[in-house]
């Protein structure tokens, strides 16, 4: 049974389905990659699995327990995170209150959470007393991703994590994915950055027009001279 | 055999026959009940209604605009109605008064262009914050001077020869000058507002509308104030020459002559490319700006044209009222039963709004009478059964009563008819 | 000095009567808008409703107060802050919520809170009639007359008990204010959504409870602002329409969405209207003997008439809209 099993998922906004019928697995120990051309339903892929957007076809299952269409705080309980891809922060709160308002369902472990947190992004410490909005951009989506792991989530989607980020930054950025799937945290995200984001992933998936168009594992889509041609600029 | 009817013909306008009749209906009601000259009264001004109700379904309909402050507007076109119609004062303009009154605003010209040239200072290399300052204290001393200078005279209009009196010019002058009044205002607070929030607009035209309200009523020198000025003449002959009945049916005419005339400009102007676009801009401002449509534009021109229709209607209305009472504007009367009429018609469409305007005005006036008797009835039997003490002022209540009931009924039709009676029809553009 | 004792009455002490009534219902507005995104135009008819709960309660045990030393309307506030913010809530499960559910644009939500306005405006007059009475029933307003000290004035410094209540009560509001949002997870939680209500809903936070918080503090604020006004002239139904106005006013110079600037901003409009209608010619009189023989001071020097006092917050309101559409400070962009 995979941690996250989504079956012919059909879904969009006010009643126009933009995904048409997309299958995706991830296990715990997965890094899964969405690529794809702009505007085919990445980012509402990822909204559709965390209760953002109507599913309204197919099923989305947690550990074979239906997840299709919960609201997203139930879905916290459960155990995802999310990233958006842009506004994931609360600009004029502290970073410190950010990360707090990630743990609010679960107030006790707060204090706990936050030096784990601390721990695993150290510049964030330095930090913790300044609004999230005066931050650099890597360390806005250390913010971001800081939110979503302070529930200690055992699925994390992340949208974009790199969008605008300076290599530099991309790397750490990536680093840091792979260390938190590591430590037993299933990831599913959508990259732009196809190439270094595949190095990195052990599933594939491409998404063009709302469909599944390969699905396989990372390596074996960098290799492939299709996708490489279509999709990761030759 | 309705059913039959409506199976032979799909294209009949069901939805409009019905609200039609429905308007007849009610309307034969009130001529059966009331008797025909308290029934024209009523149409007449409903017909009045209609013409501000279709200047705030512009606004609304087709601009999206929340315009909260209708009764701003109205006072607006009924103060230049009074002011056109209203014979000359000849006492007033043989006096030195008209010299003198002149001879204020001319300072006050020159006073403005003080302030105009001091706030431009910088450009001589004076600090900017030292500017502001200095444009504002001069302004404050600016209008302190001018207060002093022009207080004796607007006191001394009083005093001497009652107010400035009228222009002498035929009614529909007026209206016409107070749609134009009411457009510059109009102008003037579409252009601070409409680019910000849609919920700043609405703020800014409830308080202008209660400003207007107070210039009005305390300018005694203008519009005499809380002594109000009566009998407006009519562009048509009064009541005293043709009779009530002959005299409101002629006013019904020529209301009625401008309502169709409006309402035919308004249908060109909807299919026009002009009206495409503004519901495009309306609908999805994002891809119209995209296609570089000049959106601040079209928007002041929508909401500028609803307040011209709004001060018409206004003029006209006053008129017909034959006193212009500056207290007598209400926001419940002026602004929230014509907002009624129009997103109970249905905005953004005329001939529903037109409906709605007669509809719901027929069932305002019917109302008090109607609130009344139930509230005797129930105040009857309170006492009969319980021995209660019916409160004393039944008919103020009674008034209150109907406050409510327009609040109801406009929270009530924004939750299950959003759309109105009459939905607007939306053609798809292709 | 007298003179001088004149202007602390007159406009010291009634611009900051007038800035705390703005103060606290702009924070109400503000924080309904900030996390709703509505101008709440109902407001200030839930300010008419809290006074009118405390007048019938008061009217009921006019001796209650006496009991315990303080003036029987204070004892009843709670009850009627109590009564206000079911109001408030009980509005937007009726008429606010389902629109919002139904995704209609924010203006609709603002015409529908119009239509609030009228049916409070009718019941409350309905029950209430249209006359103005006055909250201290049974009891008297106790007025305090402050001498100053030596013989450097004849006249006292005035002020009223409800004056000081509601001064007393504004700095506690706001200390409160600032504690709750800045030290508690629900204050916390609110100002999560008002920044960001996406990523709030994300982060598991419950929206429905902290729109229900919104309405409970902007319930129970509004009635405290009613009431102490009421307290301190009468109770009018008409009260809440020339206090729409003003309290936007103060709402939006402040930046709509921030509560400190709201506290801001109606103490600005607050003092702005005071002293645009006092009449600074007393202030000049005593150092008459300084100008030359044919500058007379005239008898009025305000800067307009009272009867125009309505047109201050809007002047203000509309300066701030061209100059800075956003409030006097810096700040994020709702
Ligand atoms: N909130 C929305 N409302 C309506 N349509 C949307 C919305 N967000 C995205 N779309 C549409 O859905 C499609 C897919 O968008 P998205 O999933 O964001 O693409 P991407 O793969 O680039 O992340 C696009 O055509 C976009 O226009
Ligand atoms: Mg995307």
């Amino acid at each position: 049974m995979s941690l996250l099993n989504a079956t012919q998922v059909e879904g969009g906004y006010g009643g126009m389905n933009i995904l048409k019928g997309v299958d995706m697995a991830i296990d715990k120990e997965d890094i899964g990659v969405i690529v794809g051309p702009n505007g085919a339903g990445k980012s509402t892929m990822l909204k559709a699995i965390f209760g953002l957007v109507e599913v309204n076809g197919g099923d989305i299952q947690l550990r074979g327990q239906s997840i299709a269409n919960l609201a997203p705080n139930k879905l916290v309980e459960l155990g995802m995170g999310f990233i958006p891809q842009e506004k994931n922060i609360f600009p004029s709160m502290t970073v410190e209150e950010n990360l707090e308002m990630g743990a609010y369902i679960k107030p006790q472990e707060t204090a706990r959470m936050l030096e784990k947190i601390y721990g695993f992004f150290p510049p964030l410490k330095e930090k913790r007393k300044q609004p999230a909005g005066e931050l650099s951009g890597g360390q806005r989506q250390m913010v971001a991703m800081g939110r979503a792991l302070m529930t200690e989530p055992t699925l994390l989607l992340l949208d974009e994590p790199t969008a605008g980020l300076s290599p530099l930054y991309m790397q750490e950025i990536f680093d840091r994915i792979v260390e938190i799937n590591k430590a037993g945290v299933g990831v599913l995200m959508v990259e732009q950055n196809a190439k270094q984001a595949l190095e990195i992933a052990t599933k594939g998936f491409v998404l063009a027009s709302g469909q599944n168009l390969y699905t396989d594992s990372g390596h074996n889509l960098l290799n492939d001279p299709e996708v490489a041609k279509s999709f990761l600029g030759g | 055999m309705l059913a039959k009817l409506f199976d032979k013909y799909p294209d009949l306008p069901l939805r409009e026959l019905v609200v039609a009749a429905l308007v007849l209906v009610a309307l034969l009601f009130v001529f059966l009940s009331q008797g025909n000259a308290y029934s024209l009264r009523m149409l007449v001004e409903a017909a009045c209604y209609a013409i501000i109700a279709l200047g705030l379904t512009i606004q609304w309909g087709y601009g999206g605009q929340f315009n909260a402050g209708v009764m701003g507007f109205v006072a607006l076109g009924g103060f230049c109605a009074m002011s056109f119609s209203m014979p000359v004062n000849t006492e007033f303009w043989n006096s030195d008064l008209p010299g003198r009154l002149g001879q204020t605003f001319l300072w006050g010209l020159v006073g403005i262009a003080l302030v105009v040239a001091v706030s431009q200072v910088h450009r001589l290399g004076v600090p900017k914050k030292l500017r502001t300052i200095l444009t504002i204290i001069l302004a404050l001393i600016v209008w302190m001077v001018f207060r002093s200078l022009f207080d004796p005279v607007t006191s001394a209009i009083e005093s001497e020869v009652d107010f400035v009196g009228g222009l002498g010019m035929p009614a529909w002058i007026g209206w016409l000058m107070g749609g134009l009044l009411a457009g510059v205002v109009g102008y003037f607070i579409g252009h601070i507002c409409l680019g910000l929030r849609s919920d700043y607009l609405a703020i800014a035209t409830l308080g202008i509308a209660e400003i207007i309200k107070a210039f009005l009523k305390n300018a005694d020198w203008l519009t005499r104030g809380t002594a109000t000025v009566s009998p407006l003449p009519w562009p048509t002959p009064g009541p005293g020459e043709l009779g009530f009945i002959w005299a409101r049916s002629l006013y019904l005419v020529i209301t009625a002559v401008m309502i169709v005339a409006i309402f035919y400009l308004l249908q060109k102007a909807y299919n026009a490319p002009w009206g495409r676009m503004i519901r495009a801009i309306r609908d999805n401002e994002i891809s119209a700006r995209a296609m570089g449509k000049n959106i601040e534009k079209r928007r002041l021109e929508v909401f500028v044209f609803g307040c011209v229709l709004i001060g018409i209607g206004g003029g006209a209305l006053t008129s017909f009222n034959g006193i212009f009472d500056a207290t007598g504007y209400l926001p419940l009367n002026h602004t929230f039963l014509v907002l009624v009429m129009v997103i109970l018609g249905g905005p953004g469409n005329n001939l529903g709004t037109i409906l709605g305007a007669l509809l719901v005005y027929i069932i305002w006036v019917m109302s008090e009478p109607l609130a009344l008797w139930i509230m005797q009835l129930f105040a009857d039997l309170g006492s009969g059964a319980f021995g209660w003490d019916a409160p004393d002022n039944l008919s103020s209540r009674a008034l209150q009563a109907r406050v409510f009931v327009i609040g109801l009924l406009i929270v009530l039709v924004l939750r299950y008819a959003p759309k109105g009676l009459m939905p607007e029809k939306l053609k798809h553009i292709s | 000095m007298n003179e001088l004792v004149f202007f602390i009455n007159k406009a010291l002490i009634s611009g900051a009567v007038a800035g705390s009534i703005y103060a606290i219902g702009a924070v109400g507005v503000t924080l309904v808008f900030s996390i709703m995104r509505f101008a709440h135009f109902a407001h200030a008819d839930q300010m008419t409703f809290g006074a009118l709960i405390v007048f019938f309660l008061t009217a009921l045990f006019p001796g209650a107060g006496a009991a315990l030393g303080i003036p029987t309307p204070l004892l009843m506030l709670p009850l009627a802050m109590l009564a206000t913010s079911v109001l408030a809530i009980g509005i937007d499960k009726a008429f606010y919520k389902p629109l919002r559910e139904h995704g209609v644009k924010p203006i609709v939500i603002v015409i529908a809170s119009l239509g609030v306005t009228l049916m409070l405006q009718g019941i409350i007059r309905l029950f209430a009639g249209t006359s103005s009475r006055s909250l201290y029933i049974e009891e008297s307003k106790a007025i305090f007359r402050l001498d100053l000290p030596g013989d450097l004035a004849s006249r006292p410094l005035v002020i009223t008990e409800p004056q000081i209540l509601l001064i007393v009560f504004t700095i506690l509001a706001v200390f409160g204010l600032h504690l709750f949002l800045n030290r508690t997870r629900m204050g916390k939680a609110m100002r999560a959504m008002s920044d960001n209500p996406d990523l709030a809903r994300v982060s598991g936070i419950d929206t429905n409870k902290v729109v229900m918080v919104t309405w409970v503090l902007a319930g129970c604020l509004a009635a405290a602002a009613g009431t102490f006004l009421s307290l301190d002239v009468s109770l009018s139904p008409d009260l809440s329409f020339f206090l729409l106005l003003p309290i936007f006013a103060a709402a939006i110079v402040g930046g709509v969405g921030h509560p400190y600037g709201a506290i801001a901003g109606g103490f600005l409009v607050g003092y702005a209207e005071t002293l645009s209608v006092f009449n600074w010619s007393v202030l000049l009189r005593p150092i008459n003997h300084w100008f030359p023989e044919w500058m007379e001071i005239p008898r009025n020097l305000s800067l307009v008439g009272t009867e125009y006092k309505i047109v201050v917050p809007f002047f203000i309101l509309v300066v701030v809209l061209i100059w800075r559409p956003t409030g006097i400070f810096k700040g994020k962009v709702i």
